[in-house]
């Protein structure tokens, strides 16, 4: 019997196996740490808060959701040289908010995937600048035109990565 | 409890964001505060998690690119072994030339008392993987505590200088790059030898700070390490000056282009020890092999002393002192047959000189070998000083020349 922390209650929840529940958000970890090594521009690229954004709209449940979305982060962060907190608060948030609103919206198609991660590039950086810079001490750049291009990037990426994540999701 | 329900995810959704933000904020202040580190284990878990697989990784990576290298791709080797022996001579030629000014360079030094840094252990460490994030700029290296790695070691490359060791792991490092805008390395410029601070900027540049802006700076300019932060020694190359703008209040800000690719590393280096040492002069590899066959070579049948003594192969500029000294001070050492240290003192090269006069003047009395002074650095330094006092050595031990000193620190002496 296939383990899984969804509840069930929504119409149209999907759950994952356990290997893809705990492979994937480490594959995209790892994928994020070492693939700029190789491509440089990969690091415009954020795998890990788009592995949380298909999970958490896929499960439709935001207690799964903020869960999933602050383990990514804070495996996210103990690979920074940063204080660790700052991925995973954005993340838990990211997570939530984003598992809350799949429940209303329908996110099957590609474009509203595309605005949906848009959406949740900017809550995450917005978040993450804040706390970086009001609690942390950190000046992080916030240039809007790269920001505005990352956010393109990793949208289409994430209709990408979505789409691979469809493979592995189940009805429950 | 209808309301706790109702409420029950956001309920949640505020207790662990309470719970982060508690946490970030007592990682701050403990930092501020003892400069420990409150989240280790998390570290530990996630580093050990991830790193194993970027290390198969490059691994497979290195091995396919080896066996690329070192069995297919053959081609044109005849002819980069033939480019590589005419670089060796004309390098050889180089050396020579280079050598003597070292020669020079150390006398002088010798003579200002100088203490110079030098490195002299490094341990080449593959990069495994990065933070990935482009506001942490860090990388991981396949060294780590079991190697013998620690944190603020300089890390460098052969064109210039990374970063520092940031965190230790059992088989792993974080090094903290120079561009990360939480890293600060001394650094002086090659020729107008003024002193700043190189930080990193929140967009991955790097700048040189606390440099008054009445200053005058020219774009290409090459800048160094000053040594002063304790971490990496002086004088390595840490890049080339691209802009200048004006910074806060009075100081400049300068944009420097690092020497080192930090987008593209693949080895690194890690400067494992740092030694210091006084200025001693001839301290050429060439005269310590010298010394070395002339202790082990204790039955080689003494000579008569010649004037001609003096011209033996390879003592180079110290020839001609070696007609000046008084034999008798030469003599005691090789009468008792007192070993000397391979290194023993700048002036190794110049026994080759003096051993026949060593045994010429085997009648010595035992009580000349006693009074003969030690020969002061300084003194031994000028050219002019007689070769058998620096090289006579009383028989007390001869000081390595290599010797290290604990721990490095830096001396800002005139160049």
């Amino acid at each position: 019997m296939a383990i899984t922390y969804t509840s069930g209650e929504q119409v149209e929840v999907y759950r994952f196996s356990i290997p893809a529940t705990l492979l994937i958000p480490l594959a995209a970890v790892f994928l994020q740490a070492w693939v700029p090594l190789r491509l440089p521009f990969f690091s415009i690229f954020d795998l890990p808060l788009l592995v949380t954004i298909g999970f958490a709209t896929a499960r439709r449940n935001p207690l799964a959701g903020l869960v999933t979305g602050g383990l990514i982060g804070i495996l996210q962060d103990a690979l920074t040289s940063q204080p660790i907190g700052l991925y995973g608060i954005a993340k838990t948030v990211v997570g939530f908010g984003a598992s809350s609103l799949g429940i209303k919206l329908d996110v099957e198609n590609a474009g509203a995937r595309f605005l949906l991660t848009i959406f949740f590039f900017a809550i995450h950086e917005v978040i993450r600048f804040t706390i970086a810079r009001g609690l942390v001490g950190l000046h992080i750049a916030l240039s809007w035109p790269h920001e505005l291009l990352s956010g393109m990037a990793n949208a289409v990426l994430g209709v990408l990565v979505f789409m691979l994540l469809d493979r592995v999701k189940q009805r429950t | 409890m209808d309301v706790l329900g109702r409420y029950r995810n956001l309920i949640v959704l505020v207790g662990v964001l309470f719970a982060q933000i508690l946490g970030l904020a007592v990682q701050v202040n403990v930092k501020r505060t003892t400069d420990s580190e409150p989240t280790r284990l998390i570290r530990v878990w996630a580093v050990g998690m991830v790193t194993p697989f970027e290390k198969v990784l490059v691994w497979t990576q290195t091995s396919t690119s080896n066996l690329w290298h070192n069995y297919f791709y053959l081609r044109g080797v005849r002819a980069e072994n033939r480019n590589l022996k005419a670089q060796i001579e004309r390098m050889s030629l180089e050396q020579v030339r280079m050598s003597q000014d070292a020669d020079q360079a150390r006398r002088l030094q010798a003579l200002l008392s100088f203490k110079e840094q030098f490195i002299s252990q490094t341990m080449a460490a593959q990069v495994i993987g990065s933070s990935g994030s482009e506001q942490s700029r860090s990388i991981f290296i396949d060294k780590g505590d079991k190697n013998g790695i620690k944190t603020d070691m300089a890390v460098i490359t052969a064109d210039g200088v990374v970063g520092k060791v940031l965190r230790v792991y059992r088989s792993t490092a974080e090094v903290l790059l120079v561009n990360d805008q939480t890293s600060g390395v001394g650094a002086i410029l090659d020729k107008t030898r003024l002193q700043g601070i190189l930080r990193g900027t929140p967009a991955g540049e790097v700048v040189l700070e606390k440099v008054m802006s009445d200053e005058t700076v020219p774009p290409g300019e090459q800048v160094l390490t000053s040594g002063g932060d304790g971490i990496f020694p002086k004088g390595l190359l840490v890049g080339t000056v691209t802009k200048i703008s004006p910074g806060s209040e009075l100081f400049l800000n300068i944009h420097v282009r690092p020497a080192a690719d930090l987008s593209k590393l693949e080895e690194v280096l890690v400067v494992t020890k740092i030694d210091e040492r006084q200025a001693e002069p001839d301290q050429t590899g060439a005269a310590r092999a010298v010394d070395i066959l002339a202790e082990r070579l204790p039955g080689v049948p003494s000579k008569p002393e010649t004037p001609e003594s003096g011209t033996v192969p390879g003592s180079g500029a110290s020839a001609p002192n070696v007609s000046n000294p008084a034999p008798a001070l030469g003599a005691p050492k090789q009468a008792t047959g007192t070993p000397k240290s391979p290194s023993a003192d700048g002036s190794a090269i110049k026994p080759k000189a003096v051993v026949p006069q060593a045994s010429a003047s085997n009648t010595v009395p035992p009580s000349k070998k006693t009074t003969t002074p030690a020969p002061a650095s300084a003194g031994s330094t000028s050219g002019s000083t007689p070769t058998s006092v620096k090289s006579s050595g009383t028989p007390k031990p001869a000081k390595p020349a290599t010797e290290p000193k604990a721990p490095p620190t830096v001396e800002d002496s005139p160049h």
